[in-house]
């Protein structure tokens, strides 16, 4: 029978997985940010595998993983919105939904838009 | 406060978040009066902190509240993160002078949210550039590279235009996925090891796959901020985007910073992994970013896009220094060689130093180069190479500033970047690797070639006379030359960078004895 620890591993394994293809392969960056958040809790999850994992004598976990891990929810919460919010006003600005191909003429070339 | 020197540190910290703090409460109109009234202060922090590394000869360590790792946290100055923190806060100040008239709010008009965000992001910059290089634990340099890139994007898109705001997308996409990568591989030294703190990893890390996984998905994710090649798409046009004052920082001191940590990394918390073959590959994709880029820089219409593809160039010169650190014969570090001990110090050092120089040399170029752009680009109304004939005539200093800060680049003696790839030659031909030799030179003839570009018919175009659209302040101009002599003149300083670079080293000679 499979443990508890091994399952959540494997599960963080298949969230990071699937989080690092939607952020490589995905060309919309809203799809890219939901990606970047799959990964994360992937990232996150693993961690608290090894809390788990890692507990120490009459413990039910090792602590510092999980301070680390609050943290790191707070940065990913505010990676997320920074991103959210550009692309809002990106979206004004342009009033059309934005692919970040790496061949999209307009992003490579910022040469006509930052004429004055 | 100053019996005991590692206050310092704390210092350097606290200084920009309190004037970011306090600037957040005044507001715009006096933001960029107490951003400027610091730097003085942080100037002279950063010069204490210098001068206490060298008296010490040893790293000065601050443990936050007094609890020492692995159970707390602690801050660490060696010679390699003063260094660092001299050119910040000289490069920042400079940015500031120059910036003040931009970015200000004149009596009796309102204020504008663009002066708030310019001053209270280059004080955050300043603040977490610091932390980058004060932290000694992997997951406070998480949180310190995550406030880099939070203060450093929206500086991209400060105009809020749409080719600026999709750079700066795209700038946060790459940082993130960087950033993530980084801290799965923190995770996984974690559970492999029990700690994060640089110090006691250094000890504990052995060449086992865990660590090799942990280390690469970290070197993937800091290569992704530091933009070397193949992950380089997100700067040119973020760099190029930006307003001038924040692309000099951006360009100067931001993608440093990742590469800091990637030489922290390597050399200081896993010194038992680094070995010729992962060498070897760091500098190949370096290899690579100095031929693309520069390749790719002579093929640019527009001067700031120009700028932009160098730095994408110069970053790869400081991924070379890994295998001139690692010998590939020994397999182990240079220096470690018992049969060659003298000569094989001696090539470690001239490595050492050759990168950091031409770290700091860059830094002080590319910002001049940046700001160079930006007045000319302020001045004629655009930034078209082809359309900058005899504007030597017109703005004599600030070109004369892009000269000095190009020579530095290229390489011509005596300036501080002649000196640092001079270092590195001789590392390559001391190592026996004649190959590195030709990618500096190659990359040196290349730079010479996309400057020679602008500055040919800058310089000695055949228009009579150049109509500016508005006139360019004095005082900015000098700041501009002040920066590209600052890096042509690091060329005199190289011996004494010697010995500061190696101070507080954790993996000093012998460590990484087999």
């Amino acid at each position: 029978m499979i443990s508890t620890t091994t399952l959540f591993g494997l599960s963080s394994v298949i969230l990071v997985g699937l989080g690092l293809f939607g952020l490589i392969v995905n060309p919309q960056p809203l799809r890219k940010i939901l990606a970047f958040n799959l990964l994360g809790s992937g990232v996150f999850l693993l961690f608290g595998v090894i809390a788990r994992r890692g507990a120490g004598a009459g413990l039910n976990s090792d602590p510092v993983p999980q301070a680390l891990v609050i943290t790191g929810l707070v940065v990913a919460f505010a990676a997320t919105a920074l991103a959210v919010a550009l692309l809002l006003r990106l979206f004004q600005e342009t009033g059309q939904a934005i692919t970040l191909d790496t061949e999209d003429p307009s992003i490579h070339a910022p040469a006509r838009s930052n004429d004055p | 406060m100053m019996q005991d020197p590692s206050n310092l540190l704390v210092l350097a910290l606290v200084l920009p978040v309190a004037g970011l703090l306090l600037a957040l409460v005044v507001g715009g109109r006096y933001a960029g009066r107490i951003a400027l009234w610091l730097m003085p202060v942080g100037l002279a922090i950063a010069v204490m902190l210098v001068v206490s590394v060298i008296r010490a000869d040893d790293a000065l360590v601050y443990d936050l509240g007094g609890w020492m790792p692995p159970l707390g946290v602690a801050l660490r100055a060696d010679g390699l993160s003063a260094i660092f923190i001299l050119t910040t806060v000289a490069v920042i100040g400079a940015t500031g002078i120059f910036a003040r008239t931009e970015f200000r709010t004149l009596p009796g008009q309102p204020e504008t949210r663009t002066s708030l965000t310019f001053w209270a992001l280059l004080l955050a910059l300043w603040g977490a550039l610091n932390l980058v290089f004060l932290s000694n634990d992997l997951f406070s340099l998480f949180v310190a590279l995550e406030l880099l890139t939070f203060s450093a994007i929206p500086l991209v898109c400060l105009d809020g235009r749409a080719g600026t705001l999709a750079a700066g997308l795209r700038y946060l996409l790459f940082a993130l996925f960087g950033s993530v990568l980084y801290l799965l591989g923190a995770v996984l030294l974690y559970g492999a090891y029990g700690t994060l703190d640089i110090g006691l990893l250094s000890g504990l890390v052995r060449p086992e796959p865990v660590a090799w996984g942990a280390a690469a998905l970290m070197t993937v994710g800091l290569m992704a901020k530091t933009a070397l090649f193949p992950l380089h798409f997100w700067l040119p046009p973020a760099h190029a985007g930006a307003p001038a004052a924040a692309s000099a920082v951006l360009s100067a001191l931001v993608i440093k910073a990742s590469l800091f940590l990637i030489v922290r990394l390597w050399f200081d918390a896993m010194p038992a992994l680094m070995n010729p073959t992962a060498a070897q590959v760091l500098a190949t994709l370096g290899a690579a970013a100095i031929l693309f880029g520069s390749v790719l820089a002579l093929r640019q219409a527009r001067l700031k896009l120009l700028i932009a593809y160098s730095t994408v160039a110069q970053i790869g010169y400081l991924f070379l220094i890994f295998p001139l650190i690692v010998r590939p014969e020994s397999g182990s570090f240079a220096a470690a060689d018992l049969y060659t001990e003298l000569a094989a110090t001696v090539v470690s050092t001239s490595a050492w130093s050759g990168g950091v120089l031409q770290a700091v040399s860059h830094a002080f170029a590319k910002a001049a180069m940046f700001m160079a752009a930006g007045l000319i680009a302020q001045s004629l109304g655009h930034d078209r190479i082809a359309d900058l004939s005899s504007i030597g005539r017109a703005l004599p200093i600030t070109v004369l500033a892009f000269a000095l800060a190009g020579m530095s680049l290229m390489g011509l003696p005596p300036s501080g970047g002649f000196a640092a790839k001079w270092l590195l030659l001789t590392a390559t031909i001391e190592t026996g690797q004649w190959w590195w030799a030709l990618v500096i030179l190659g990359g040196g003839l290349l730079t010479g070639g996309y400057l020679f570009r602008v500055l040919a018919p800058a310089l000695f175009g055949s228009r009579q006379s150049v109509t500016l659209r508005a006139p360019v302040a004095r005082y900015r101009e000098v700041v501009v030359l002040a920066l590209a002599l600052c890096s042509v003149l690091l060329g005199f300083v190289r011996l004494g960078a010697f010995d500061l670079v190696q101070i507080g080293r954790l993996a000093k000679a012998g460590m990484g004895l087999p």
